[in-house]
């Protein structure tokens, strides 16, 4: 579903990635683990299409179709979300309106109607139940005031409501009591299928208590240094990052 | 002829034609006086620091329509507050038109001032209320006074909510080449009345026109007024808007400021207390490109203790426009406990665009609360892509983040009809179609 191929990428003319390779298919959970300044989030912020960033070299396919020139709502359209580690407040715009806005120019870009009014209340209640999110919270502006666990619990919401293709998690257990965490984590596993992926970014191996992933990948330095299954997320948390170091440069 | 001679040389023509009662004609020769000493403003002047009216000045403008101008109502309706029942008084280059207004008498009066100024049964309000709180010093208020005739009348009487809003609007044809127009409006609420007003100004064609504008306001105890001034006309379209509002105890009067249109844009907004547990509010919205400019300067006079006073400008420029923000806070050695707050936030979407914002608080009371803050940004680079994230195209992200950064102003607006239409005006003004439905 998604190839990512020899990617290589840079911010002010510092090499951030370079050279990273990975193939997630439709039905998998992958988890890219790594020390901080590894350049996880530079990945996840790419892959989204940020543009603070610049792809030297390599490629982003999805479902067959090379997403490098394509705008970050444009990739949103192809099924392409983020769950943000820092999402941002939005005074003046309700947590409604805007998942509102965001599904209907969806469905514009797709040439699809905008969504019937009860069909979205409808939708906008089930999922906000999944996420067990008071309804007084849609109401509030955006991520405004929200505290941690209120912020990504929000992120996983818009996620089911935009039912992606592949979602990323950038951080999201970061700020989370071990409730919200449960709440989200089991919010991930309910939206995922046979037809979707999940890319779970973290520092910690305690999401992946929750989530579990088929494959993990280390990333360090730019580079995926090491794949393996669910147990090698179990042996870094126990060793740290330090052996897979010392095991590349020897 | 430069137009400060010409309007000096036509006063008395003009003093002819109108036929009014001997005590306003020395109010008219006092503020002509006045005028004639002073001329128009220039940018040596501290208040007219950032705003230059000698380009428009240039042009050849009548200032007296030579005929009667009729419109289809057709080719205007949209500038109405259309779905809701309202009385009109519209005015077609400065000249009353019956046919597209809806005025009344009964028992409050909504009218015109040529009436007010002239007939019998109103002398006592005129000679009450006329000329009382508007500058006897600043030159083109003296101006306007001057030439002062024609314009809205409304006087709400005591304990009168009236029923639904009341819609003030200056239509020019642009049948003249230039034309300036100078229409006076008085408005008188009495104690424990409400009412709202929407005013505005709009040229059907692209021949300059200039309106110096004088608004008076009198609001007795507890009154409530609701005052929208939506400027949004074409770019060859100049407006000084001076309003003057008198506040007595306990009553609670806000002024939201519309600026999208128009060449230059001046509004003197200025607030006098006398009573007690006042409150004041203005705001203000201007969103402007091209070469446009827009300059707020207001004035809160706190003379009394215990009164309040709320501002709250917010400014969006693009292209080559400029905005000014001046706002003047007095709180006079009586006015202890007063709690005055004003804020002005500004976005460049240009580096062409320019902001020259000033506070100025001037406090002789020493147990008060007052507050003051001004920003000038950019628009949030991680907001535009959190929102194109989660799907929004861009111009409808920066579309959406700029109608967010002016909720705080829209959020206040009271009548429903009104804050649809302005929502409409700034996503027409920002090149979306979208419902801003926030």
């Amino acid at each position: 579903m998604l190839t990512i191929k020899n990617l290589h990428a840079s911010v002010e003319g510092k090499e951030i990635l370079r050279g990273i390779n990975l193939e997630i298919k439709a039905g998998e959970v992958h988890a890219i683990m790594g020390p901080n300044g590894a350049g996880k989030s530079t990945l996840s912020s790419i892959i989204a299409g940020n543009e603070t960033y610049e792809v030297t070299e390599g490629e982003i396919v999805l479902d067959g179709e090379d997403l490098s020139e394509l705008a970050p709502d444009e990739r949103a359209h192809k099924g392409v979300f983020l769950s943000f580690q820092y999402p941002v407040e939005i005074p003046g715009v309700s947590v409604t309106n805007f998942i509102k806005t965001a599904i209907n120019e969806k469905r514009k870009a797709n040439g699809q109607e905008e969504m019937p009014a009860n069909e979205m209340l409808k939708l906008i209640r089930e999922k906000s139940e999944l996420l067990e999110m008071d309804r007084k919270f849609l109401s509030r502006s955006l991520n405004e005031g929200f505290s941690g666990g209120e912020k990504k619990r929000n992120e996983i919401f818009q996620m089911a409501m935009l039912d992606p293709k592949i979602a990323i998690l950038d951080e999201t257990d970061s700020g989370l009591d071990i409730d919200a965490l449960r709440i989200v984590a089991n919010g991930v596993n309910k939206l995922k299928n046979e037809n979707n992926a999940v890319l779970v970014i973290t520092h910690y191996q305690r999401l992946l208590d929750y989530i579990i992933p088929d494959f993990v990948h280390v990333l360090i330095d730019g580079k995926i240094v090491k794949t393996g299954g669910a147990d090698l997320a179990l042996e870094l948390e126990e060793k740290g990052y330090d052996w897979i170091k010392q095991e590349q440069e020897a | 002829m430069e137009l400060r001679e010409k309007l000096l040389a036509s006063f008395m023509a003009f003093e002819e034609k109108v036929d009014v009662a001997d005590a306003l004609h020395n109010v008219r020769t006092e503020a002509l006086k006045n005028f004639e000493e002073k001329g128009f403003p220039t940018k040596k002047e501290e208040a007219w620091k950032y705003t230059s009216l000698n380009a428009l000045l240039k042009n050849d403008f009548s200032i007296f329509p030579k005929k009667e101008n009729n419109i289809d109502i057709k080719d205007v309706k949209k500038y109405f507050l259309n779905d809701l029942d309202t009385y009109k008084v519209i005015f077609v280059d400065g000249i009353f038109n019956t046919f597209l207004s809806s005025t009344t008498h009964d028992g409050l009066d909504v009218c015109l001032m040529s009436s007010a100024l002239t007939k019998p049964k109103y002398k006592m309000v005129i000679d009450t209320y006329f000329n009382q709180v508007a500058s006897r010093e600043e030159s083109l208020t003296t101006l306007n006074t001057a030439f002062a005739f024609e314009g809205a009348y409304i006087n709400i009487p005591k304990s009168r909510v009236v029923d639904k809003p009341i819609e003030i609007i200056y239509f020019s044809t642009g049948n003249e080449a230039a034309l300036m127009v100078q229409p006076r409006n008085l408005v008188i609420v009495g104690e424990n009345a409400h009412v709202q007003i929407v005013e505005r100004h709009q040229s059907l064609n692209d021949n300059p026109v200039l309106t110096n504008s004088v608004t008076e306001i009198f609001a007795q105890k507890r009154a409530i007024v609701d005052y929208y001034k939506i400027q949004n006309d074409v770019q060859t379209a100049n407006l000084i808007d001076n309003t003057y509002i008198s506040q007595k105890q306990e009553s609670r009067v806000a002024v939201h400021t519309f600026s999208f249109g128009g060449n230059l844009t001046r509004n003197n907004l200025n607030f006098f207390h006398h009573g007690e547990r006042i409150d004041s509010t203005l705001k203000g919205i201007t969103i402007i490109g091209d070469k446009q400019h827009v300059d707020h300067y207001t004035l809160v006079n706190h003379e009394q203790p215990n009164c309040e006073s709320h501002q709250n400008y917010k400014t969006i420029l693009d292209g080559q426009s400029t905005g000014v923000f001046n706002g003047k806070i007095f709180v006079e050695k009586e006015a202890q406990k007063t709690d005055a707050f004003q804020q002005n936030n500004n976005i460049l979407l240009s580096d062409k665009a320019t902001v020259n914002a000033k506070p100025q608080l001037e406090i002789f009371a020493d147990d008060v609360k007052c507050s003051h803050g001004c920003t000038i940004g950019q628009l949030d680079e991680n907001a535009m892509f959190y929102m194109q994230q989660r799907g929004i195209p861009k111009k409808e992200a920066k579309a959406l983040l700029m109608y967010a950064f002016t909720s705080e102003v829209t959020s206040s607006i009271k009548i429903p009809e009104l804050k649809a239409k302005i929502a409409k005006i700034i996503a027409t003004k920002l090149g979306v179609n979208m419902g801003f439905d926030l």
